[in-house]
């Protein structure tokens, strides 16, 4: 018997990275590897995503109509199900398993530990709190399922070469009907790499003006096969979408290359870069604290370095 | 019609520098500013915006910690909040513990809505919401940043990593707020001098007959890892050269 169960998150056809980087997270709590489950209405192509990842002992489908879309209050009770035969239920810290797995755990008469940024001990695991201005070790007590959830920008995917078995589960567990997706509006982010998951990240500030402005990030970012991030700032003034926000309360990143171009660096942003190789600062204003953990500075107006930098790389 | 209850946690203020103690025992909190939860203010203003709609009749702001707490529901009164009730407690409350005492005042009040912060900026733990429609058994619609209500349902959009997902839930439901639901408003001095005068309740812990002992040890505290001190360069034939230097461009 495994004792690691992970939850896979998908988009209905691909495997989402996160999954890559839990069972990452997953491997020194039992050597032999983790299970994998896949809730989804049709879960061939994603079980075989997860089953062709190292280390994983096993992957569960659960195939169900209702499974199409990923609402926790449907979600939760199928795991709970399978939970009982495992010592760990982790989930990756995305909104998926943020919305997800305090369900779970709630369910179980458990806590959950958030954002696993490194296992310490078989109980024992480091997490950021206060927007990663300090670093807690917290143990979880013998005797109680650990329910958590992973900080994802902290471990790397793990590999392919995994050759796992698929075997579907069947749940019979009465599920609610008093929640419905309705839909999901993306923004339109072209075929940019994704946020999560690009080597380079690209950030801007609404001191890029306007929507228009952010124009000329994008073509450079193009150029550079970048993702674009932006800051609070530039979400909240309505230049770029939600989902561009990189922070505490956005998205955690650590592409190899984060270049921020006229981004401040309050704590709140800084904390969702912190774990990038290489930070690059480019701000007219040479005392902003985003230089203070810049690998690279460059004091500058952004509307004369990205055109250069675009004409020259 | 529908009663609306918030949730208001005290918590260091977003602008306070942090300093984790030479003893690593915990973070520095004597003299720092403390303020409402960021989150909480705006589920606070949604409560009131729903209201002043005509979608709900009372709102009540509730707070779980020491007696301090009774500043930030004094300042939920001010805000617009018809009445409080402090949980007073001197313990340390994890999610799953507030969520057991929030579920016991849900028995006693009856809300249609439960509005809270989709996380708390002390602990970043994003769970008490998750937890209370669990225990609950009721929907949760979490991060939201548009909620209509209509007809004993709420349609939420959500604030997802994909973009903006958009849910219908059956009221009673618990929904958690993220930045870009509103703007709270800001407090005048005739609204606080009112809130002194509105009813805030104050109920002992102990007396809900719940175990809220934390479940977690915090072994030990410490600063995070400091990135190494980096270079400043004069123009973008350097920014390049020493991109290349570190092989970063492809
Ligand atoms: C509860 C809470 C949660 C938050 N979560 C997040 C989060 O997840 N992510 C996040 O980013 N923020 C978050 N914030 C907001 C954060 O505190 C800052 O307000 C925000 O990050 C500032 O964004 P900015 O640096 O883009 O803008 P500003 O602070 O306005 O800074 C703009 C910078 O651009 C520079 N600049 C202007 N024009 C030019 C130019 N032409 N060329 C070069 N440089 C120029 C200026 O010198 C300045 O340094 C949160 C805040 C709160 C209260
Ligand atoms: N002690 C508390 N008092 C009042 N509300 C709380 C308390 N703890 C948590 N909450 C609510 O739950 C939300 C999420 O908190 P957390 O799960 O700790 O990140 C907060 O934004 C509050 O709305």
């Amino acid at each position: 018997m495994s004792k690691v169960l992970i939850i896979a998150e998908h988009d209905g056809t691909n495997l989402n990275q996160s999954t890559a980087r839990c069972l990452s997270c997953a491997q020194p709590l039992d050597a032999s590897g983790a299970d994998v489950v896949v809730l989804a209405s049709q879960c061939t192509a994603i079980a075989e995503q997860a089953a062709g990842l190292s280390g994983v002992a096993r992957v569960i489908t659960v195939e169900r109509a209702e499974n199409e879309h990923a609402v926790a209050a449907i979600i939760a009770p199928q795991i709970v199900a399978l939970a009982s035969d495992y010592d760990y239920v982790l989930a990756p810290s995305t909104t998926f398993g943020k919305d997800l797995t305090p369900r779970v755990a709630a369910l179980m008469g458990v806590g959950q530990v958030s954002d696993i940024m490194s296992v310490e001990g078989p109980r024992q695991f480091k997490r950021p709190i206060y927007a990663g201005n300090a670093v807690v070790l917290v143990e979880v007590p013998e005797g109680q399922t650990i329910v958590a959830t992973v900080r994802v920008a902290s471990f790397r995917p793990v590999a392919a070469g995994g050759q796992a078995t698929i075997t579907a589960a069947d749940i019979s567990v009465d599920l609610p009907a008093h929640t419905r997706f309705v839909e999901l509006k993306s923004g339109d982010s072209g075929d940019r790499p994704d946020l999560q998951t690009a080597k380079v990240v690209l950030s801007g500030w609404r001191g890029l003006g306007s929507e228009e402005n952010f124009g000329i990030l994008y073509q450079l970012a193009d150029r550079m096969n970048a993702a674009v991030g932006a800051s609070r700032a530039a979400v909240d003034a309505g230049y770029v979408p939600n989902e561009m926000q990189v922070g505490q309360t956005g998205k955690i990143i650590a592409p190899d290359l984060y270049m921020a171009f006229g981004i401040s660096g309050a704590i709140q942003h800084l904390t969702g870069i912190k774990d990038a190789g290489t930070i690059v600062a480019i701000n007219k204003d040479g005392e902003a604290p985003i230089f203070e953990i810049a690998d690279i500075g460059l004091v500058g107006d952004l509307f004369d370095v990205i055109p250069e930098l675009e004409k020259r790389l | 019609m529908d009663k609306i209850l918030v949730g208001l946690k005290r918590v260091v203020d977003y602008n306070v520098r942090i300093r984790v103690k030479s003893d690593g025992s915990g973070v520095v909190t004597d003299g720092v500013k403390m303020s409402i939860n960021p989150f909480d203010e705006i589920a606070l203003e949604e409560a009131l915006r729903i209201k002043e709609r005509g979608d709900a009749s009372e709102v009540i702001a509730i707070s779980i910690g020491s007696s301090d707490c009774q500043q930030q529901l004094r300042t939920g009164l001010a805000m617009g909040a018809d009445r409080a009730i402090l949980i007073e407690t001197s313990q340390e409350i994890e999610p799953l513990a507030a969520a057991g005492i929030l579920l016991k005042i849900i028995d006693k009040e009856q809300p249609d809505i439960v509005l809270l912060g989709k996380q708390a900026i002390d602990d970043d733990n994003n769970q008490t919401g998750q937890m209370l429609a669990a225990l609950w058994e009721r929907p949760q619609a979490t991060f939201a940043s548009k909620i209509e209500i209509s007809e004993g349902t709420a349609s939420v959009t959500r604030e997802v990593d994909a973009g903006l997902e958009v849910i219908n839930v059956d009221l009673p439901a618990v929904i958690t707020t993220d930045l870009r639901l509103n703007e709270p408003r800001y407090v005048k001095l005739p609204d606080i001098m009112k809130a002194k005068k509105k009813p805030l309740e104050v109920i002992n812990a102990d007396e809900l007959g719940i175990d809220i002992s934390p479940q977690f040890t915090a072994v030990s505290h410490e600063a995070p890892a400091e990135r190494e001190k980096g270079i400043i360069v004069d123009d973008v034939d350097a920014l390049i050269a020493a991109l290349k230097d570190k092989d970063l461009l492809g």
